[in-house]
């Protein structure tokens, strides 16, 4: 009721059942630190909607309770397009694997990122096929030993840095799933973007790939290299910062060897998203029949076949 | 003129006596290439025939190709009813030598060929028909003057057919300044000195009123001229279809092309996807935010939206889908027609998939079946297939316009708050889904999904939940079904032969009937193909033989895709099939041969 304060959004709120991951799954953390993002974030409850395909972790909308949809494989993105598009008042999250935005719906990647469809994607990177144990999957490397490669991968793995910077994601971040502190403050920045945001996240699975990120994990022995940006304070130290909207800068961060940097690689605040392009188009065009009903707007369009 | 004079032949065109030396019905085919606008001559007949009170319908070929090829275009205009293109021609128009050698076999002995004398030289010594040669091209290009070259031919020949039919020229001229005045005042002023030019030019005998068609009986209705694309489009958006997304493909391209420009008007938003698969998942995304959503495409494209179509039966998410069938199998005959796609609309997807499918009947029932699977679709929560063809999509007919008081209705998104006991999938009850922006009073938000689930949603896959949740599915058919009336028999109520059809061979099957004579035959059309309508097995009990005609191929055990559906159903020994594919509507002929095959006249 509108008189009543809006009721507070806590964790428990927004959790649902207990997860079916194997123990020590990577996406446990990625799932805890989306819960501790929206208790922030305080977004209402009824319009947050939670939206994944296929594969394990995109068992993703039954652990969070909110409006959701567990669709098809690869096709989470179209789905979501149609969401967003038609209810621009909704807050829209799909969540996926790697199998499922670079392979199978990897057309769907590169539209809705070309579309620049206002909505949230976080892709939880294994690199492999864990739903159907172990075969390998488009970010597996050269080397990598699967059931459908058992002398090891032959084919080049997608470098999804570079596929999303290229395909023109309006904001693009890089995490990994033992960082919870950081994937926060990239779901944050993600969700304050207007536009098509992907926060891509190495998430282990601890079963068929253990220590695939380690390099990447201080405790494991790695590092968490953090992309430091411009500050733009005019100091010396700052010329060498990254610059977020330096598309080639982006692109060069993209090339960098294992681990990578984390953190932000590029930010366009300037484009324009399609939900207001599409508005525009449709404000024009009740301007010019003048916000008439549907009755007179099809007996003019009778009129024209008379 | 290098031609014979004209003269009619004394076989030709018998005028109704009654009429006084007027015409009920005549048949004109227009050949020339694709980019000659022939397409817009019978555009201009067919709206100049809903405004006399006639009846018309039209058939036309274009080739696949984006620019040139032979193009035919044939209208039927008749102030009766008006039910087929016609079997054959009572005028050819041709354009071109190819189009007089291609064509000249279409029309009926003693019938007239108006011929551009420019471009063709006919074979004199032919008396089967009479011929009449125009400049059609060197004509045009001295009345427009300049730089025209011979664009405005067409608008030519229209002013030709104006006067050797008697036709109303007032009122043409006017339907013709409402077209071209809306883009500027040259193309207006150019399409007029032709039309004039042609209206003019003189012809001899055959203008001399022989061919006036008579008009029909004014019933104070007013009537509209347009395809079945535009009328399937009106009538989603007179049930309050606002949102849809969709991938090109031919023939269904111009029903997403329109709804991309009207949507917005009444707020909403057509989407053009990346592909099939994403077209219809955006659907379903649209269906899923509470809006009642269309995605739709011809053959191949429908194969690829199969999965997802799967899901929305699953998550039972309301959806319509119109596919304009075309030749198949693969790409095809991508502008012939037929009705292959009856399985896989009913079949299509793995798994049990029950979903309601519908095909229209004739260019105005585009509007009615539209606003029937709008219905369905919203009261049972499942997607529902329109099949359309190419036929209906392209041609043109007239008649009278819905009424729009009876049958608009505006959309409404219904975010109130769902009570403690709402689930998705009420075990006894239809779904009603709360759409994303739905607060929930139980504190419990619902999780749509595409593995088997609970009545919340949840997953299962304990084995009775299986088989309860595929029985609820389909038990929505058989309710549905149950409130369908049984179809009405056109023609001879029991005797010799039932003739069933579905889709756009509404129109030949109907004029079989009536030119049947006395011969003991009925016409039964299937509107609801999926689930079929009740009470029909004491219709078939009423015939000898049941003749199913249908544009499709007879497969391997002798029987197209509807007469094997109905011969599964009802274990019917006396359903035949008469089926084909040669990519072209039935002739009347064809039907009366297939009636004479298995029921030979005394």
């Amino acid at each position: 009721m509108a008189t009543e304060a809006p009721e507070k959004l806590t964790k428990k709120a927004i959790t649902a059942d207990h997860p079916t991951w194997c123990p020590a799954c990577g996406d446990f953390a990625v799932l805890a630190a989306f819960y501790k993002t929206l208790e922030k974030l305080q977004l209402p409850h009824e319009k947050i909607v939670t939206i994944a395909g296929i594969g394990c972790s995109s068992r993703f909308p039954y652990f969070v309770n909110s409006h959701g949809m567990h669709f098809i494989h690869g096709r989470a993105l179209p789905l979501a397009t149609g969401i967003a598009l038609s209810r621009p008042d909704l807050h829209v999250f799909v969540f996926g694997g790697d199998g499922d935005g670079f392979s199978i719906g990897g057309n769907h990647l590169d539209h809705a990122a070309r579309k620049n469809v206002n909505l949230t994607y976080v892709i939880m990177d294994n690199s492999v096929y864990g739903l159907t144990k172990k075969q390998t999957s488009p970010t597996s490397p050269i080397g990598y030993k699967s059931k459908t490669d058992p002398t090891g991968a032959i084919d080049q793995p997608v470098n999804p840095m570079r596929k999303l910077v290229a395909n023109g994601s309006t904001f693009v971040a890089r995490s990994h799933a033992a960082q919870v502190k950081h994937m926060r403050e990239m779901y944050e920045r993600a969700i304050r973007h207007n536009g098509f945001s992907v926060v891509e996240i190495l998430s282990e699975c601890v079963v068929f790939y253990p220590g695939a990120f380690d390099a990447g994990n201080p405790r494991k022995g790695g590092e968490f290299p953090i992309i430091e940006e411009k500050l733009w304070d005019g100091t010396p130290e700052d010329e060498s910062r990254h610059d977020v909207t330096d598309f080639h800068a982006a692109m060069r961060l993209a090339e960098e060897p294992s681990p990578g940097k984390f953190g932000v690689f590029f930010e366009n605040d300037e484009r324009p998203t399609k939900n207001a392009l599409e508005q525009r188009w449709i404000d024009s065009s009740r301007e010019k029949t003048g916000g008439a009903g549907a009755k007179k707007l099809l007996s003019g369009r009778f009129a024209a076949m008379k | 003129m290098s031609s014979p004079p004209p003269a009619a032949h004394p076989d030709a065109l018998t005028p109704d006596p009654a009429a006084q030396g007027s015409l009920q019905d005549v048949v004109i085919r227009l050949a020339g290439n694709s980019q000659d606008g022939i397409q817009s001559i019978g555009g201009f007949l067919a709206r100049l025939a809903g405004r006399s009170a006639q009846d018309v319908m039209t058939y036309m070929t274009i080739p696949s190709t984006i620019s040139g090829g032979a193009s035919i275009f044939q209208v039927h205009l008749g102030s009766g009813e008006v039910l087929s293109p016609g079997d054959e021609a009572d005028f050819l128009i041709a354009f071109y030598q190819h189009s007089l050698d291609n064509h000249i076999a279409s029309l009926r002995d003693g019938g007239v060929c108006i011929y551009d004398s420019d471009h063709c030289e006919p074979d004199t010594s032919d008396k089967r028909v009479t011929y009449v040669g125009v400049p059609f091209t060197s004509a045009t290009v001295e009345a427009i003057g300049g730089s025209a070259r011979d664009k405005g031919k067409n608008m030519f020949v229209l002013g030709q057919l104006v006067r050797v039919f008697h036709l109303d020229k007032q009122k043409l001229v006017e339907i013709i300044e409402r077209t071209f005045g809306r883009k500027s005042e040259d193309i207006l002023r150019n399409a007029m000195l032709a039309f004039d030019a042609g209206y003019a030019y003189e012809i001899g005998d055959v203008a001399s009123g022989q061919f006036s068609i008579q008009s029909g009986d004014d019933d104070g209705h007013d009537r509209i001229a347009t395809d079945g694309n535009q009328m399937m489009v009106s009538g989603l958006l007179a049930a309050g279809v606002r949102y849809g997304s969709g991938y090109p493909i031919t023939p269904w391209s111009t029903i997403m092309e329109t709804l991309r420009v009207e949507l917005p008007k009444y707020g909403g938003l057509f989407v053009q996807a990346e592909d099939e698969l994403a077209a219809v998942s955006m659907a379903i995304g649209m269906g899923y935010s509470g809006h009642l959503a269309v995605t739709g495409s011809s053959g191949p494209g429908l194969s690829l939206k199969m999965e997802a179509l799967g899901y929305a039966t699953m998550a039972e998410i309301p959806l319509i889908v119109i596919n304009v069938q075309r030749g198949g199998p693969s790409t095809g005959l991508p502008t012939s027609v037929e009705q292959s796609d009856l399985m896989q609309a009913i079949y299509g997807s793995h798994g049990d998939t029950p979903r309601a499918v519908l095909a229209p009947q004739d260019v105005e029932d585009c509007f009615y079946i539209a606003v029937e699977a709008c219905r369905i679709a919203k009261t049972y929560s499942m997607p529902v297939i329109i099949l359309s063809d190419q036929a209906l999509a392209t041609r043109i007919e007239a008649f009278r316009e819905p009424d729009l008081d009876e049958w608009v209705e505006e959309p409404d998104l219904d975010l109130s708050e769902r009570p403690d006991d709402y689930v998705p999938y009420p075990a006894n009850g239809l779904t009603q889904h709360a759409p994303p922006g739905t607060k929930m009073a139980g504190g419990k938000y619902p999780v749509m999904s595409g593995l088997e689930h609970d009545e919340w949603g949840h997953p299962s896959s304990n084995p009775e939940q299986h088989a309860m949740m595929n029985a609820r599915r389909r038990d929505k058919l058989v309710i549905l079904a149950d409130e369908l009336a049984t179809p009405e028999v056109h023609g001879a109520q029991e005797g010799e032969v039932l003739l069933i059809g579905w889709g756009s061979t509404y129109g030949p099957l109907r004029e079989t009937v009536n030119r049947a004579g006395d011969r003991a035959i009925g016409h039964l059309h299937l509107r609801h193909i999926h689930p079929l309508p009740p009470g029909m097995e004491d219709i078939f009990a009423k015939y000898k033989k049941i003749l199913v005609v249908e544009m499709n191929d007879r497969g391997v055990y002798g029987h197209g895709q509807l007469a094997t559906l109905l011969r599964s159903r009802y274990c019917d020994p006396k359903i035949t099939s008469l089926a084909k594919t040669d990519g072209l509507t039935f002739k009347i002929r064809e039907v009366l041969a297939g009636i004479e095959s298995i029921s030979p006249s005394a």
